[in-house]
Parts: C-alpha cells; structure tokens; sequence
C-alpha cells in the first residue's frame, strides 16, 4: 500500500515536465539575454550582439544608472500599495482587489487639494507647507475610505468563505472607480508643478537624480521603517500579528479583535495614500483610473515578496519595479525584439511568473499561520 | 461570600444536541474546582461558554455578581478570565516573550500614537510589560527565560509549550483561570510537577481555578472540590472521595452492572 503511494508520488505527470521545459525556457532566454547585453556592452560590433538585434546600441552608463533609479522609485511605489494588500491578507486571509482604489483615492485627494492651493498661490509660495497638507488630507481619504470599506463592505462578510469578501472587493473596486468618476468627470488631473529646486536632478554618488525620484525614494523609506517598527516592536503590532495568527485566542488574550482589524485597515490606507501623493507628483496626472494598474503591480509585488509579510512587499515591489524597467532594456533588446518601452507591463507580469515557477510562495517564503488558508 | 463565577440554568444546544443542559455552577474565590466527566460530556464546551466563545442557548453565566452573557470574548478577557486549551494553541510564529507581552493587551492603556511618539509613559509601559512577562515566565524555573525568551513559540517541546500557554493565560492577570487539561500527554514526572504548580498559583498569585483533567491523581490532588459532567449535565459534586465512591459517577464511566449480577 505504502510502496503504491509512493511510486504514484514520485511519477512525474506533464504538467510537471510542461513546468520544468518552462523554466529552463525563461531561464535561457533570461540568460541569453544578458549575455547579449553584456557583449553588447563591451562592443557593439561583437557577433553576439549582432546575433539577434542587429541595431544593437549598447546603452551608456548614465542611462544604465537612470534605468536603475527610475525602477527603485517606481517600486518604492508598489511596494507602499503592497503592503495594504500584505497586512489585509495577513490578518483576513483574502486579497483586497478595491486597495488600488484606495491608492487612486489617495492621488485624487492630493489632486484636489494641492489644486486649491495652487489656485491660492499657496503652494508656490510655501511649497513645504502646503505639502504637509496634501499629505495629511490624501493619508486621511486614503484611511477613511479603507475603513469605511472594512465596516462596510467586509465586516459583514467576515465568517464567510474567503471567495466571498474577494468577489465583494471587486465590487467595492468598480464603485469606488465610478464615484470618482461621477464626481470629477472621465479627464485627467494635472498635479501643479513642482518648485524648481525640489524637481531639479542632482548628483548623489555618481547617479543623477531628479528631486522627485529622491523625494519618493526617501518617503517610502520612512514610512516603511515607520510601518515595521510600529507592527514589530509595539504592542499594537503585536495585537495584529496575534490577530493574524489566531483570532478567536487573541480575542482571548484580551485583545478586540475588530479594532485592530479596523487599524490593518486604516494602516493599510495611510501608506496607499502616501503612495497615491508620491504617484501624483512623480507623473502629475490622475484619472479615475489611476489605481487599476498600480493595484495590479502592487499585488503582483505582494506576492513576488511573500503575501502576508511585510518586508517581502516592500523587497517586492522595488524588485517588481527594478525588473520592469532593466528588463526590456537589459534582457528583451539584445534578444532583438522590437518596441521594448511599450513591454514594461509585460516583463513585470512575466517576473511574477518566473518567481512563482521557482519560489511558489514567493521570495520570502510564507509566514503565516496554521490556520486553514484555502 | 457570593461565589467569584455562578452559571444558572446554563443550555447550550447544538443541532438538535445539548451539550449542556440546566447547569448549575459556582467557584469561590480561591478555590480549586476539579471538573471531570467522560468524554463528550460537555466539559470543553462549558469552558467555551464561559469564554463567550460559544452563545448559551439559554441560562446566565455572572461573574463577580454581574452578567457577561453576550459580551465579546476580549471582554469576558478583560473582566478576569483566562483559560487554556486542551489543544494547546500559542501564537507560533511569535516569540515567547511576545506571546506573553501580547497577553497584557487590556491591562496597557498606551495607544499607537505614545508609540510613535516614543512618550516617557509608552516607554515605561512597554518597559513594565516587559517585566511582567518575565516575571511570569520565571515561574516555571528556567524551562521558558533567558536565550529561550527570543525563540519562537513553535521550537517549543510539547510539555513547554503547555506551560507557555498557561503564562500567557496568567500574564491577562485574570481572577479566575480555567485550565482544560493541563497535564495531558505530559509524562508522569512532568505532570507531578505541574501538580505542584498548580497549588502555586493560587497560593503565591491568588488566582481562583477551574480544572478540567482526566487525570484522577492530579485532580485528587489539587481540588478542593470535584463536579461531574455527564451528557451536559452535574450527576456528582463534593470532595474528590466523595464523588470517586458516588454510584453514579462509576456508571457514567463504567457503565450500568449487569441486572442480576453482583
């Protein structure tokens, strides 16, 4: 009986061959790629180079350095909307698809309130100032509608299966996305500009910087340090990591547990609004729209990194974003394929899936509880 | 002296089961209640309603004279109950002196913002919590502090982390600790020493105690008093002799003796 079982065990059935060709296909062309790159790099007249890609330029390394900068800022992005998606899966166990929206709402509330102070000649005079306030009004639309969303939309829901809440999140996503919709009509909003010396590139370590890039960069990092102190070394993260473990003995530990599913929530929210002010004014454009891709990104990124923890989002979401914008340039151009700017949204999903052929619970593996997750 | 926790009339059904039915219940303070019963006798599902884990159909559970019938678990938590599982269940991913710091929970009173602040009065808290959970981990000797205290739950060794799990139900700093089989699967040496601590804690932390245990030697031991379950309902109660002698505590763990026979 036994030795069956464990003969059917070690049959290797196609699906498992289909996967393996498929690995040794991606790493190959991954592979060949970057050697093209590399020969490429040392002469752009080497017949490896010329092998695929004839019109082979080589990249100098001012662009190289921009390449890399531009993906670190960009993950810094995702990685702030992916750990709403971490810290909700963490402690509910389902994928809040209406984050995006929250992160849309952030931008927007930016928009409309740096907009006004425009409009008062307040933000070219104390741009400081009025950026503190678009910060402030964006991280409290961003809270205010992640926990409206919770009592409305998920609390109701909460000992359902998880197919349930997930579904439901699809419809919180459409309402949110047709409200703004309905309330700043279908055109784009433009971000004032930024003053002159916060947008100007400077020089740090030999990489040229625009201000923005800088300026994304350093938030997202202390709002994540933020993040991970509070949820490692405080008594409310530990209510939460209790929660996500256990709920019915946190609550027995004296613990409520809806509070602190209401604080996931409303953290959650903040660190998508301090990412929608950031997007706002990297590209200073908003539709209400904004949030579909972002959303898709940072949940990609949530699971590069490992759902449910939190450095895991943030690893991911910079890696998610170094990979999709090296990765047209480094990889798809030396293999000769044309239009590579236009295939960033392809690469980034194709990187989910290479990381999920090799590390199927993500870079930082799992760590959640043993609870029944289905 | 009005009894510390009373439970009147108390019906749970389940389906069409009732796993307790009319059941009548009361712990001083500063006694130790031996509950027993064989199995499916509904035990586990008085301690689930004392927690509010589960609603009682119908009945009153009071503690300290009022109701708590209704009230969230973190509540009932909050007015000083703390209980164990038969199952031992930690937090596993969590440290061992996180799992007991996370127990203080309702006694802290320091919100987010003392933390991000890093107010003296969060930093003293944090600080006493700290201390507390030490403290209560330093009793049971040497087995759960020093380089154990950083360790997650999960390393833990079956005995260990029972024990864990009755420091964290300490560190809620309840007046009454319900204990759902402390020495199960625990070795006879192991369980000896349990014994002892069990006396220990009322003694030298005041707690009062609710014991479910299968083992006789233990509750023989540490009870003051010994109540019966069986089918959802108290058939025995007084001094262990008492009820060990009581027929109809044998027939509910024996079986009826054959008509006739002697």
């Amino acid at each position: 009986m036994t030795a069956v079982r464990v003969g059917s065990a070690r049959r290797v059935s196609w699906v498992d061959r289909f996967l393996t060709g498929l690995r040794i296909v991606l790493i190959a062309l991954i592979a060949a790629g970057l050697v093209a790159f590399v020969a490429q790099q040392i002469s752009v007249d080497n017949p490896f180079a010329r092998w695929r890609n004839p019109d082979a330029t080589g990249l100098t390394g001012d662009q190289l350095k921009g390449l890399v900068v531009t993906g670190i800022a960009q993950g810094s992005m995702y990685g702030l909307i992916a750990l709403g998606y971490s810290m909700v899966y963490g402690v509910l166990g389902f994928i809040n698809f209406a984050h995006g929206e929250v992160f849309m709402l952030g931008a927007m509330s930016g928009f409309v309130a740096s907009n006004k102070l425009s409009a008062n000649g307040y933000w070219e005079s104390n741009f400081f100032g009025s950026f503190v306030i678009v910060v402030v009004i964006a991280i409290l639309v961003s809270t205010a509608a992640a926990v409206i969303m919770e009592r409305v939309a998920y609390r109701p829901l909460r000992d359902s299966p998880r197919l349930i809440p997930l579904i439901t999140s699809i419809g919180v996503s459409f309402f949110i996305q047709n409200a703004v919709l309905g309330l700043l009509g279908p055109n784009s909003h433009s971000y004032p500009q930024l003053p002159e010396w916060l947008a100007k590139s400077r020089s740090i370590l030999t990489f040229e910087i625009p201000g923005t890039k800088v300026m994304v960069m350093v938030v997202a990092a202390l709002s994540m340090a933020v993040l991970w102190w509070v949820v490692e070394r405080t008594k409310t993260g530990k209510a939460m990591r209790a929660v996500a473990e256990d709920k019915e003995i946190a609550a027995l530990m004296g613990i409520n547990v809806d509070r602190t599913i209401v604080l996931t929530f409303a953290i959650g929210g903040a660190m998508a609004g301090i990412g929608g002010i950031l997007w706002g004014l990297s590209f200073r454009s908003v539709t209400h729209l904004t949030g579909f891709l972002p959303g898709i990104k940072a949940f990609t990124a949530a699971v590069v990194g490992g759902v449910g923890n939190l450095g895991g989002a943030m690893a991911g979401g910079v890696s998610l974003g170094a990979a999709e914008s090296l990765g047209p340039q480094l990889i798809l151009e030396p293999l000769g394929v044309s239009g590579v700017s236009q295939l960033r949204d392809a690469v980034a999903f194709t990187a989910l899936v290479v990381v999920l052929l090799f590390k199927p619970s993500g870079l930082f593996g799992e760590r959640l509880s043993e609870d029944d997750r289905t | 002296m009005s009894p510390v926790l009373s439970i009147h009339d108390l019906t749970i059904t389940f389906g069409g089961l009732d796993a307790l039915s009319k059941l009548n219940f009361h712990v001083d303070e500063g006694e130790i209640v031996g509950v027993i019963g064989p199995n499916g006798a509904g035990k586990t599902t008085f301690f689930n309603a004392i927690t509010n884990l589960v609603p009682p159909t119908s009945g009153d559970i009071r503690f300290a004279g009022e109701s708590i019938v209704g009230l969230d678990p973190y509540h009932v938590t909050e007015l000083g109950v703390a209980r164990t599982f038969q199952n031992v269940r930690l937090f596993p991913n969590m440290t061992i002196l996180e799992n007991v710091m996370v127990a203080q929970h309702c006694r802290t009173h320091q919100h987010a913002f003392g933390a991000l602040l890093q107010t003296k009065a969060f930093r003293r808290e944090e600080r006493e919590i700290r201390e507390r959970a030490i403290e209560v981990l330093s009793f049971f000797g040497t087995r759960l502090i020093g380089y154990r205290l950083d360790q997650p739950a999960f390393v833990l060794s079956y005995a260990n982390r029972r024990r864990l799990e009755i420091a964290r139900a300490m560190a809620t700093q309840p007046r009454v600790l319900l204990l759902d089989e402390p020495v199960a699967g625990m070795n006879p040496k192991e369980s000896a020493e349990l014994t002892a601590l069990i006396g220990r804690l009322r003694s030298e932390w005041g707690f009062t105690i609710v014991m479910i245990e299968h083992d006789m030697g233990v509750v023989r031991d540490v009870s003051d008093r010994v109540v019966v379950l069986d089918h959802g309902e108290t058939i025995a109660q007084g001094s262990f002799d008492e009820v060990s002698n009581d027929p109809h505590v044998i027939e509910a763990y024996l079986g009826r003796p054959v008509e006739g026979a002697s």
